[in-house]
């Protein structure tokens, strides 16, 4: 789309824009270029010279059996993550959207927990579920459960995924809600008067009316736990025990700060390049994909 | 009609139970950060630690803004404010005048500003930390406000919603400033700023919680205390090692973390959730 009417001139146009240019040329550009040039050298121990290698970084990453791993951590991560954002957002959306008043009420009560950084959620789970002085871990502890994120790699995913997913539930169900309100009551009231029970519109006609809402929805949770979840993982577990909560981004910044191997580093942001590039466009597919609709 | 599918009776009050029973688990962990923030830390070291506030919410508060762990609360929220208006006004202005000139100028090299300019809808910061962090390193940027706001607004998303916007002002109104003589930037600030009045307002919401709430960017860059940020604060106040943890403390500064975006979410509701609309479509 372009505008019919317009104004004139070059100079004015191109002062307009270089506040953004510049701020994009110098912390984007420069960056992201920086970030594909290192990912071809090995630096040597003492940061004095670079050592060209071609795609050596990206071969050894692909053969690092702890690169593999946080691949196969990133994906088990964020399908839980997506899976316990959204089924219990749209649960409560659906309970929700059965009221004829007050709908408006419970969206005020649930949707905050939004505004609650994922460090912060960290943190509030962590303190939860901490060895010594959590309140969850102590029952557990009675019923017999010996809770130990700590050192248990399992526990940890476990924990992680939940403190990242609480906030995403708020998100979620201001999504779905709002998808289900679209539906047009009368649709579904003809279903009803036809003898169709709740389940029974709910899974056929609710759910399939509301699969754009759905099908958005995983992908920018997807997104979420991709990129959005370093604060969690970082407040709760550290990455650990064993690198078991180490997803593709936490390890970027272990490499890169911590390891301070940046060639390593570096092509690691170059493949998560690729990974935003495919999400993108399977993002633009969903556009698409709804203006048709 | 209305209830062939609403509820009404036992189905009702079973509706409502669902729903309160989740609004409950959702604000469980908070209503126990609360509680540890108005308790003394014997009461919390020794499981399982009280479900009803206690008294010492005054001191335990004073405690945190004044003195903290390793810097007064009370400076890490001042850091948190600055950043967090940093990134929204500015990267609202910045959007407002580039949008405006991709909109309503024909220029020799357009394109290329345009492609510029969206390419960076695709590449979140957590992507590119250690050459930014080179990049802000040699611009003497460590432990600075410009530091932790500049890199954070080089992104297109609002710059992308203006353009949307502006395309739907209608061609008539800017036709007739033509005609009168106006100036671009006289259209600019009589005409198209006050229309985008509500857009402005909405993404202000959605770009100040999300400036509020970093993590990854502020930790690289500020390694004195002095310039922690609330959020990422938390986590130094942890001791290294097997020490305890000062609880009460850390969860009253977790409370003082989440209040100002839950503040702003809760208070501007309508505005939120229409940015959170506009800038995911």
């Amino acid at each position: 789309m372009e505008k019919r009417v317009t104004f004139r001139g070059w100079l004015l146009p191109v002062l307009l824009l270089t506040p953004q240019v510049a701020v994009t040329l110098v912390f984007f550009f420069w960056p992201a270029g920086q970030a594909v040039w290192q990912s071809l050298f090995i630096p040597d121990p003492f940061g004095l010279s670079a050592q060209f290698v071609g795609l050596g970084n990206f071969e050894f990453l692909l053969k690092d059996p702890y690169y593999r791993a946080s691949f196969v951590t990133t994906a088990i991560f964020s399908s839980l993550v997506t899976l316990i954002s959204m089924v219990p957002a749209l649960w409560l959306a659906v309970l929700a959207d059965r009221l004829i008043k007050g709908s408006g009420t419970y969206r005020s009560l649930l949707i905050w927990p939004y505004a609650v950084a994922p460090a912060v959620a960290g943190v509030l789970w962590l303190f939860m579920f901490n060895t010594r002085v959590g309140v969850i871990a102590w029952y557990l502890g009675l019923l017999g459960y010996d809770w130990n994120h700590v050192l248990n790699g399992t526990e940890a995913m476990g924990l992680v995924v939940v403190a990242s997913s609480w906030g995403r539930i708020s998100y979620n169900f201001l999504f779905f809600l709002a998808g289900l309100q679209a539906i047009p009551r009368s649709v579904i009231e003809a279903a009803a008067i036809d003898g169709a029970r709740f389940w029974k519109r709910f899974w056929t006609i609710v759910f399939p009316l509301l699969s754009p809402t759905t099908f958005f929805l995983l992908v920018v949770n997807v997104v979420y736990a991709f990129f959005e979840t370093f604060g969690v993982i970082h407040t709760i577990t550290g990455g650990g025990p064993q690198q078991a909560t180490t997803t593709l981004v936490y390890k970027v910044f272990a490499d890169g700060f911590v390891g301070q191997d940046l060639g390593s580093s570096a092509a690691q942001s170059v493949i998560l390049l690729v990974v935003v590039g495919i999400l993108t466009v399977i993002q633009f597919r969903w556009i698409e994909r709804r203006v048709h609709y | 009609m209305a209830g062939m599918v609403e509820k009404r009776g036992l189905g009702l009050w079973l509706t409502h139970l669902g729903l309160i029973l989740g609004v409950a688990v959702i604000a469980f962990p908070i209503w126990l950060a609360f509680i540890a923030s108005t308790v003394s830390q014997p009461e919390i070291v020794r499981p399982p630690m009280p479900l009803l506030p206690g008294d010492r919410f005054l001191e335990n508060y004073r405690d945190a803004l004044y003195s903290g762990v390793n810097v007064p609360v009370a400076r890490m929220l001042f850091n948190s404010f600055v950043m967090a208006m940093g990134i929204a006004l500015g990267k609202i202005a910045i959007s407002l005048l580039s949008a405006f000139a991709i909109v309503y100028f024909r220029f020799p090299g357009r394109l290329v500003f345009f492609w510029l300019i969206f390419l960076t809808l695709m590449l979140p910061v957590e992507v590119r930390i250690v050459p930014t962090y080179e990049v802000a390193a040699r611009f003497g940027m460590l432990n600075s406000y410009p530091g932790l706001i500049f890199p954070l607004i080089a992104s297109a998303t609002a710059t992308f919603l203006f353009r949307q916007f502006f395309l739907t002002v209608p061609d008539e109104l800017a036709e007739a400033a033509r005609v009168d003589g106006a100036r671009p930037m006289r259209f600019f600030v009589d005409i198209l700023l006050p229309m985008s009045r509500t857009n402005i307002a909405a993404l202000f919401v959605i770009l100040f919680i999300y400036g509020w709430n970093q993590y990854l960017w502020p930790l690289l860059i500020t390694t004195e205390p002095e310039m922690n940020t609330i959020v990422m604060g938390i986590k130094q106040m942890f001791p290294a090692g097997d020490d305890v943890a000062d609880w009460p403390v850390i969860m009253a500064t977790s409370i003082l973390a989440m209040l100002p975006p839950v503040l702003v979410v809760m208070f501007m509701q309508k505005l939120f959730v229409r940015g959170l609309v506009e800038s995911e479509k």
